[in-house]
Formats: structure tokens, sequence, C-alpha cells
């Protein structure tokens, strides 16, 4: 049996015996099983990773099952490994092994932990369907799954209505992408006439061109294909303007943010994009689209980022940014640097959210940077690897030696710029600009956490911790939490505790991985001469467009590190040298800090745009169709006419038996009557 | 001379009488069987009448049997009321209403 085999179907028998069984084998024994079913798989991936690195191991497909066959309609359970499948196997099965791990100590008091680590399994299981998926009707069922997973996880803890509306939201946002996505499944079937994703891609090119009839349009074929599946990876990759979900996201449990909001699920649509690449390099509209809404997305989420007070919100955010990265590269053409910025970033991000989980975790759940200050002699070791997370993230790195981060940041902007069209250009310093940034709010977590005066004082979860009730006195924090600016400083009497092992070995192995993931990597992933043998066709990697990263000019090369030493330069500005200044650029700038700190006002735009008019309508067919027509003509109609109809024959019967004589005999002289003059 | 037209106008003032007495009737249970027996009586009439006008005899024969029959009806009723009163202490007419829907 292959082992692919185990690596997907374990998680999913584990979750299985654990979200079913948890009752009855108890906590220990349920995160056993699953934790161990995802550290099997990734034992087992890492040996098919490499093999496809030395280049010992071709494209396998491993039946599984049959599973839909009707008319020219084939579709079988199968999957597909490649060098691009290995890259996901490896980073799906390391994550989810280490955040199973890691959720041992961050939700060692949670009353359902079985059910937990359930969800979190049953996650693996579909990401690892939709990574090895062989058609695009598997995929799609991996994506659905995924989402499943995620809206189950985002709503883990049921009794919190915004994590409830958190998760709803999740999931309608995401039903937006999922209809472009099975549209284009459609699409591609009709055009195609199969849903096999190698047949298609096979045949992708001689579509190039043609056109087919759309909402009473000719538009260009593979144009609008493109399009569409790319709709389904926007929504899945919380891109422009479907990334609203994203933040709210963050009401989960910090190691599902980790796992499935940075690492994993996110990332499904830059990988759909990767997987159907040369179905994307048809049509230069498509890429156009892409490589716009990436570079958006990217600069979108970066500004609002610098503005988020709730730690797992900035790193929610920086996500959102990445993953536009991510999209530009692969809207240049740069399919090596996407993936490759896809695996160095599933490892930081990662590390940023769990370390994140570990400071929330000494803080006693707050999460607010405002009440932190101070912890990096309190939690030295989640203070160290917080810093190397952002070391990576930032792209610390000189030529040929780097944290993961360097490498395929400088990949992808060397890339869009080095594709030299319009919008790769416009990309290029969009996203340097956004490097900036990125650097900025990233440092500005680091500075806003652990350096300073500690403000944990004023911390309405501190006071929990220390007094255990309500009772605290609660007069100051009245207008401290009003006042988002001004919070007074002082521990209170509070020590922080350093977080336990099984937190903390998961955090220091991630740390590992980004320190040496862009290092070790760089070259299969895109160089120009080694990256070839790697992919072997399975994404579209262009020589041309490695070779001309490689050489181009070197300010090109510089811009990354130069912005990265900016973005931390005015982040230590203001908040290390002079705490005061960023209150002070907020009083100078109301509005735009407004702005921004109220996420662009996307929120209240749908709000305005699509929720407000659904509810009213909503209500209208509900009121005035349902209860107003339907029912009152309907059900409610028919009972009032029955019961019109009871008054009438309850007068008749009256139980005098005179009565009933007078009915007996005016109808035997009716029917008399009837019998002497009408019925001759 | 008592011609046809005689018989038929008694039995059918006899007939009149009956029906009345049972819609007229609000005092008791018994007068209502006793206009049931004038209907019945009101119609062995009729049937003798014809029977001897058209010199038949089957109309008498039927006379009989209806007699048989409003003398059984009688005893059931009777006996019916009789448990009825026992019951209920009262044999009034608007009384009797207990299959009021």
């Amino acid at each position: 049996m292959s082992p692919v085999l185990f690596i997907v179907f374990l998680p999913l028998l584990a979750a299985i015996v654990a979200g079913l069984g948890g009752r009855w084998i108890g906590n220990t024994a349920a995160k056993v099983i699953t934790t161990g079913s995802l550290f099997v798989g990734a034992f087992l991936s890492w040996p098919i990773f490499f093999s496809y690195i030395n280049g010992s191991a071709g494209p396998v497909v491993v039946p599984v099952l049959n599973w839909i066959h009707s008319g020219t309609m084939t579709v079988d359970w199968a999957l597909r490994v490649d060098s691009l499948t290995a890259v996901m196997l490896v980073v799906v099965t390391t994550v989810s092994s280490l955040v199973h791990l890691y959720s041992w100590g961050y939700m060692e008091e949670d009353p359902s932990q079985p059910r937990f680590f359930a969800y979190l399994s049953l996650f693996s299981f579909a990401m690892l369907m939709l990574v090895t998926a062989d058609s695009l009707v598997q995929m799609f069922f991996g994506w659905e799954g995924v989402g499943l997973a995620s809206y189950l996880l985002i709503g883990f803890w049921y009794h919190k209505p915004s994590a409830n509306a958190a998760a709803l939201k999740a999931f309608v946002v995401n039903r937006i992408g999922d209809f472009g996505f099975s549209l284009g499944i459609f699409g591609t079937f009709l055009v195609f006439g199969t849903v096999s994703i190698p047949a298609i891609l096979a045949a992708a090119p001689g579509m190039a061109g043609s056109t087919i009839g759309f909402a009473g349009m000719r538009v260009d074929t593979m144009t609008l294909l493109c399009l569409l599946l790319f709709v389904g990876a926007m929504g899945k990759s919380a891109q422009l303007p479907l990334h609203t979900w994203l933040p709210d996201a963050m009401e989960g449990p910090t190691p599902v943010s980790a796992l499935i909001h940075a690492a994993t699920m996110v990332t499904a649509g830059v990988f759909m994009v990767c997987r159907l690449s040369p179905m994307f390099e048809t049509s230069v509209t498509a890429m156009h689209v892409v490589t716009w809404v990436g570079a958006a997305t990217c600069i979108f989420a970066a500004t609002v980022g610098c503005c988020q007070n709730d730690i797992k919100r900035v790193i929610a955010y920086s996500t959102c940014s990445q993953l536009g990265y991510m999209f530009f590269a692969a809207g240049v053409g740069a399919y090596g640097a996407a993936m490759f910025h896809l695996f160095t970033h599933a490892f930081f991000k990662a590390l940023l959210f769990l370390g994140a989980g570990s400071v929330i975790h000494a803080m006693h759940h707050e999460q607010d940077m405002r009440y932190y200050g101070a912890l990096r002699k309190e939690i030295p070791i989640t203070f160290w690897v917080m810093v190397i997370g952002t070391l990576a993230i930032t792209g610390v790195g000189v030529e040929g030696l780097g944290f993961a981060g360097f490498w395929s940041k400088d990949a992808i902007l060397e890339s869009a710029w080095a594709s030299g069209s319009v919008p790769g250009t416009i990309a290029f310093w969009t996203g340097a600009l956004a490097a900036l940034l990125t650097s900025f709010y990233s440092w500005r977590l680091i500075f806003l956490t652990f350096f300073g005066e500690p403000r944990w004082a004023a911390s309405e979860h501190i006071r929990h911790a220390l007094h255990g009730d309500h009772d605290s006195p609660a007069e100051e924090h009245g207008d401290s939490a009003h006042d988002p600016h001004h919070v007074p400083s002082g521990s209170g009497g509070y020590h922080p505790h350093e977080s336990p092992l099984t937190i903390l070995v998961p955090i220091l192995l991630l740390a590992l991985g980004a320190v040496l993931s862009g290092q070790l990597f760089h070259g299969i992933f895109v160089g120009a001469e080694t990256a070839p043998g790697f992919w072997r066709g399975t994404v579209a990697f262009s020589h041309e467009l490695a070779e001309a990263a490689h050489h181009s000019a070197f300010w090109v090369k510089l811009t990354p590190t130069i912005v990265m030493l900016v973005g931390l330069w005015i982040a230590w500005n203001n908040y290390i040298r002079d705490p005061r200044a960023p209150d002070r650029l907020v009083e100078q700038f109301p509005v735009v800090y407004r702005f921004v700190a109220n996420k662009w006002y996307f929120d209240e735009l749908y709000d305005l745009l699509f929720v407000r008019p659904s509810i009213w309508l909503g209500r209208l067919l509900w009121k005035g169709g349902d209860e107003g027509t339907i029912d009152r003509f309907g059900p409610h109609g028919a009972a009032y006419a029955v019961g019109i109809g009871n008054r009438v024959t309850y007068r008749l019967q009256s139980g005098y038996l005179y009565s009933y004589a007078l009915v007996m005999l005016l109808g035997l002289i009716g029917a008399a009557s009837w019998a002497i003059w009408w019925a001759k | 001379m008592i011609t046809l037209g005689h018989y038929i106008t008694v039995a059918a003032i006899l007939f009149t009488i009956g029906v009345l007495g049972i819609f007229l009737n609000r005092r008791n249970v018994i007068l209502m069987l006793m206009a049931i027996e004038l209907i019945l009586l009101a119609v062995n009439i009729n049937l003798v009448a014809f029977s001897a006008y058209l010199g038949d005899l089957t109309g008498q024969v039927l006379a009989m049997f209806v007699l048989t029959v409003a003398a059984a009806e009688a005893a059931i009723g009777l006996a019916i009321l009789v448990i009825f009163f026992r019951r209920r202490g009262s044999i009034a007419v608007d009384d009797v209403n207990r299959m009021h829907g």
C-alpha cells in the first residue's frame, strides 16, 4: 500500500475515533490517537518530499474508489502525488502535527478536548484530500471539507456569541467564493468534457483564444474559467473583497488560527492557482486580475495590520497581506516563488500564531497588546521565538544567508519586477511598500508585547487571574478601557509564567523551520537551474522569468532589505524611543487613523450593501410573502374556513329530538316532491 | 256512504296530529312515543282502506306487521324511558339533549 493512503486517511480514522468515541476512550486517548496519526503522516511525508527533491520519484496516482460514472462524466477517488503535492503534504502534516501537540498544552483546561482534536484531525484529512486531488470535483470535496472544519473550529467555543457569529461569517463569505469555484468546475466540464486535472491542463492551451457565451455575452473561454475558479481562491484565501471573514475567524482557539487561518487552509487558493497554472497561463487577463487582487490585498491588509491592537488580529491581517504576495507572485507567472512563500510562510506564520498563543496563555487570555509590555524577561523562550518569527516574516538576511521570509519575499519581489508587465511593476512597488508596513507592524507587535513598561494592571483578564472574581476595583479600568491610547503602566502584582513544554516544543521546531526553510530549499523552489528539475511541469515554471529575477538590478534586490530596515526604524522610533509618538500621530491625522483602524470600513460597507438589504428582503418575504400570502390563504385560511363550517354545523346539532325529526320530515318532503314532480 | 276519501282524510288528520305532536311537544317523551303510535296508526288505516278498496289482502297483512312492530317499538321505547328517568330524573323533552354537538 502506498504511504500516501496512510497520510491521508489516518487523520480521518483518528477524527472518527476521537470524535465519536471520545466520551468513552477519554481525553488522553483521543489526543494520542489524533496527534499520533498526524505525526505518522509527517514522518511519511518528508521522505516523499525528499524523493522529489533528489529526483528519484515521479508523479504517482493512487486509485482509491470509484465515485461517479454518469454519461460522459467520470470522477474517481484517486490520490495524486507529485512535487507540488509533496510540498503541500509536508506543510500540512508538519504544521498540523505540531499544532496538535501544541494543543495538548493550550487546550489543557478545556472541557471538550476530544471534540477539538477530532475537528483538527478532520480538518487535516480534508486538507490532505484537497492537495492530493486528481480531479476538480475531489478538490472541491476537500475544499468544502476544510471549510466545514474551519466553521466548526471557529465556533468551537460555541457559548461565545461572537465566535458563533464569526463562524457563520466565515461560512457565508466562503459560500460566495465556492459559488464561483463550482461555476468554474461546471464551466470546465462543459468546455473540456472532463474534470480530471491532468486532462484539463493538457487540453487548456488548445482552448486559448476561443470564446464562450456567458450571461448573454461572448467572452474568452479561458479567461472566464480562470476568473470563476479564482473567485473560489479569493474566498478561501481571504483576498479583497472577500477577506472580511479572516480577521473575525480569530475568535477560534489560537492553535486553530495557526493551522487553518495561517499555515494551510487559507493557502489552498494559492495552491489551486499553482495547480491549475497551465490553465491560467492561457489567459493574460486572468493573470492580470490575479496580480491586481494580490497586490491590492497585500497593501490593504498591511495598512490595517498597523492599527490593530489585538495581537491575533495583527497576525491575521499579516496573513492576509502575505497571501496577497503569493497571489501576485502567481499572477506574474512566478508559481515557484508563490509556492516557496507558501512553504516558508506556513512555518513562520504558524510560529507567530503559536507564539502569540503562548503569550496569551501566559497573560491569562488577554489578547490586547495595550495591556502587555515588558514580557521579554518573564517569558524569554516565547520572546526569542517570536523574534525569530518576526525576523523571518520581515525578511532579514544578506545575499546568500537569511531567514525564511528573506528568500521567499525577495524571490517574489524580484519576479514581479522581472516580469516587466505593468501590473507586475505596480505589484513590485506595492509589495515593497507592504514590506515596509510588514516590518513596521511586526516589530510594533514585538515592541508593544515584550518591551517598555508592564501595562498588565489595567487588563480585566489579569485582574480576574489575580482576584479570581469580578469584585476587583473597576473604577480605573472603566476609564482605561475606553481610552485606546493611555493605559496606565504597572504589573499589578501579576507574574506571567512561561508556557509548558508541550507548547514550547512545537514552537521551537517551527522556529527551526522559520530559520532554515528558506536557506535550505530556495534552490528547488525558485532556482533558475534547479527548480525545473523539481517541479517537472506540475506548475508552469518559467525558466526565463526565474533567470531574469535572479539577474535583476542590484537596487531591486536591495529594496526589500531597505524597506525592512525603514519599517524597523519607524517602529523603534515610535514604540521604544518615544512611546508617546503614535498618539501624537493619531491626533494629527484622526481621519486617516479612523479609516485604517476601522479596516477601511469594509464591514460597514458590506453591512450597508448586502447584509441590510438581505435582512430587509428576508423580512419582506417572511412577513409579506410567507405569513401574509402563503400562510394567510393556505393553512391559516383553510383552518378559518373549517372553523366557520364548524360553528354552522354545531348549531345544527342541537341534540333535541324534535329538531332532528323536523329535518327528517323536511328531507322526506323534499325527496317525495322530487320523486313526484321531477323524477319522472 | 263512507268512501275511500273519508278514510284517507282521517288518516291524514291522524298523521298530521302525530307529526305536530313530535314537533310541538316540549313537555315529555311519552307524548312523543304516543305521537309516533298515531303516525303508525294513520299509516295502518291507509293500508287497510286501500286493501279493502282494491280487494287485495296484502295491505291488511302489512297492517298486521306494522302493529307488531309498533308494539315492539313502544315496549323498547318505554323501557328506554324508564332507564332514562332513573338516571336523569326527568323525561322533559327539553332536557333530553345529551347528543348536543
